[in-house]
């Protein structure tokens, strides 16, 4: 019974790494088409640094993927302790809101910003998807930061207002110190959930600001190519650093 | 919209929030809803000639279909993603307390890198001429290679490949919950597997159950590029259904009927949900 188990966690473990191992492994194949392994090769690295759309496409990604994930991050976190600390009228209708967002499927956020930018004339391009990306992180943000604060001893807060703390010290000195883990927790996976968006972005995208995932696209359903592979396996590298990195980071905090 | 007691610092931070979720989350769909009731011009993309006829339009078996096709889509991906994942947050469940963290990273690294890629990556196995067939025909267990891409195989495969994490979670958070004892006490009194599995391990993980449904079968019913590329857009699902009313058709307000009807759709499950979670807390309570 054990050896059953352990094998059936480890196919599965095994299949969901695959699809990546397989990209890694054909991003350095000599052979173009076949599946067969041709020998060792450097040469899809050298082409795709030469094909400057799908540079550009990249560094496009990472801009609007950093940009949009630390203003996420600004308003969720903001939000989050606003919801959590104060009542004013509208915080159920706020609440519902950031739920329905959550569990929207993403292409009816997608078509509802088309539709918004259609109407205000904004062109498509690097401001709508700003603005996209930014809605459609911001409640995980709230989310990621309302699970810690539930756990927060309000004491704590009541303790400062009676020692004169302002409004504003209170969040910087007392919450902000106590909430961070969750805060980064929420700017790296708004990170990644911008990164990684083909729906929402497949809408409010234009000709004068390409993204990743939408070139990708593009080129996948014209035929595949090596470089993608390359590419693919540079974007996963810098991933893993950075997942590393940051879990490194909050055990040092906790620390 | 505030009370009069609170500081310039609570007014900023509800303020901006709230504008936000307004702008760019309220009036936008309030905007689908109206066009949802306009007609498409012929000049202009939208006319202002309110009616219902894109609802009607809507109830053409044809249409109906594209809905049906998508439903069954995504809940025969939450079952899949279900099924294959019990069993596996269940072991990890139980293993010893300092892997878990570890095991569980694992599963979620793979969805640091793009869906996209990971999709296009499955096409490079299951093509004809790809991984999976080479090995099974190496193997002997076939002698013609199987033709997967562009079925509805294929479909199942990355669907169920790209979203299996949002069962796993949930059903491990609540696996993990269930007190050991429980499962030793209905041993001792001679419960056998199944019985242990149907009468304790699943009543008891329920919310699991009914959070990971929910995290498969949203998503999928809205999604549109992985049936396409591993699918060939057969099948047409309410997804690209939605995407080419707005960019390829341009008929704006037909999609946006469309978009309305699938909102409707997810909103009655989502209290359905809400319903049945609160069946399980009183169920626990009592």
């Amino acid at each position: 019974m054990k050896t059953i188990k352990a094998s059936y966690a480890l196919i599965i473990y095994f299949l969901l790494y695959l699809p990546i191992g397989i990209l890694i492994i054909y991003s350095f194949n000599a052979s173009k088409y076949s599946t067969e392994w041709k020998g060792f090769t450097l040469d899809w690295y050298d082409k795709l640094l030469q094909n400057d759309s799908l540079i550009e496409a990249a560094m496009n990604s990472l801009t609007i993927a950093l940009f949009s994930s630390l203003i996420a991050t600004a308003i969720g976190t903001l939000g989050a302790v606003a919801l959590y600390r104060y009542t004013f009228y509208g915080k159920k209708f706020l609440q519902s809101m950031i739920y329905i967002l959550i569990v929207s499927p993403e292409i009816v956020m997608g078509i509802s910003l088309l539709m918004l930018f259609a109407a205000t004339t904004l062109p498509l391009g690097f401001w709508t998807l700003l603005i996209a990306h930014i809605t459609l992180c911001v409640p995980f943000v709230i989310v990621t930061v309302a699970t810690r604060l539930a756990g927060f001893d309000k004491s704590i807060i009541e303790a400062a207002k009676d020692l004169g703390a302002e409004e504003f010290t209170t969040f910087y000195a007392i919450i902000l110190p106590n909430i961070l883990p969750a805060v980064i927790a929420g700017f790296l996976l708004s990170f990644t959930l911008s990164l990684d968006d083909v729906i929402i972005s497949f809408f409010v995208t234009g000709p004068s600001y390409e993204i990743l995932p939408i070139k990708i696209y593009s080129m996948v359903r014209l035929g595949v190519k090596p470089e993608i592979n390359a590419l693919c396996t540079i974007m996963f590298v810098f991933t893993i650093i950075v997942v590393l990195l940051s879990q490194f980071l909050l055990k040092e905090r906790q620390k | 919209m505030l009370n009069n007691s609170l500081s310039r610092f609570a007014i900023v931070s509800i303020g901006i929030i709230f504008v936000w979720i307004v702008l760019f989350a309220f009036l936008p769909q309030l905007l689908v809803f109206i066009a949802s009731f306009l007609t498409k011009g012929s000049q202009q993309m939208i006319e202002f000639e309110g009616n219902l006829e894109n609802y009607t339009r809507l109830a053409d078996p044809i249409y109906l279909k594209i809905f049906w096709d998508s439903f069954v889509l995504a809940l025969i991906t939450a079952l899949l993603c279900l099924v294959i994942a019990y069993p596996f947050a269940a072991i990890l469940a139980r293993t010893s307390v300092q892997w878990r963290p570890i095991l569980l990273i694992l599963i979620i690294i793979p969805f640091w890198t793009s869906s996209l890629v990971r999709t296009y990556a499955l096409i490079a196995i299951i093509k004809t001429k790809g991984l999976l067939n080479a090995l099974l025909l190496w193997l002997g267990i076939i002698s013609a290679p199987l033709e997967l891409m562009y079925t509805e195989t294929a479909v199942f495969i990355g669907m169920v490949y790209t979203l299996l994490p949002f069962m796993i979670l949930p059903l491990f958070a609540s696996i993990e919950k269930i007190d050991p004892r429980l499962l030793e006490a209905a041993g001792d009194l001679g419960a056998g597997f199944w019985n242990k599995l149907v009468k304790i391990t699943i009543p008891l993980t329920m919310p699991g159950i009914i959070a990971g449904f929910m995290l498969v079968f949203l998503p999928a019913l809205g999604m549109f590029y992985i049936p396409d590329l591993l699918g060939g857009a057969k099948n047409l699902i309410i997804g690209s259904f939605i995407r080419n009313q707005f960019l390829t058709f341009r008929d704006w307000p037909f999609g946006s009927a469309a978009s309305m009807l699938l909102t409707f759709l997810m909103l009655a499950l989502v209290a359905v949900y809400y319903r049945s979670q609160k069946v399980v807390e009183s169920k626990d309570s009592a």
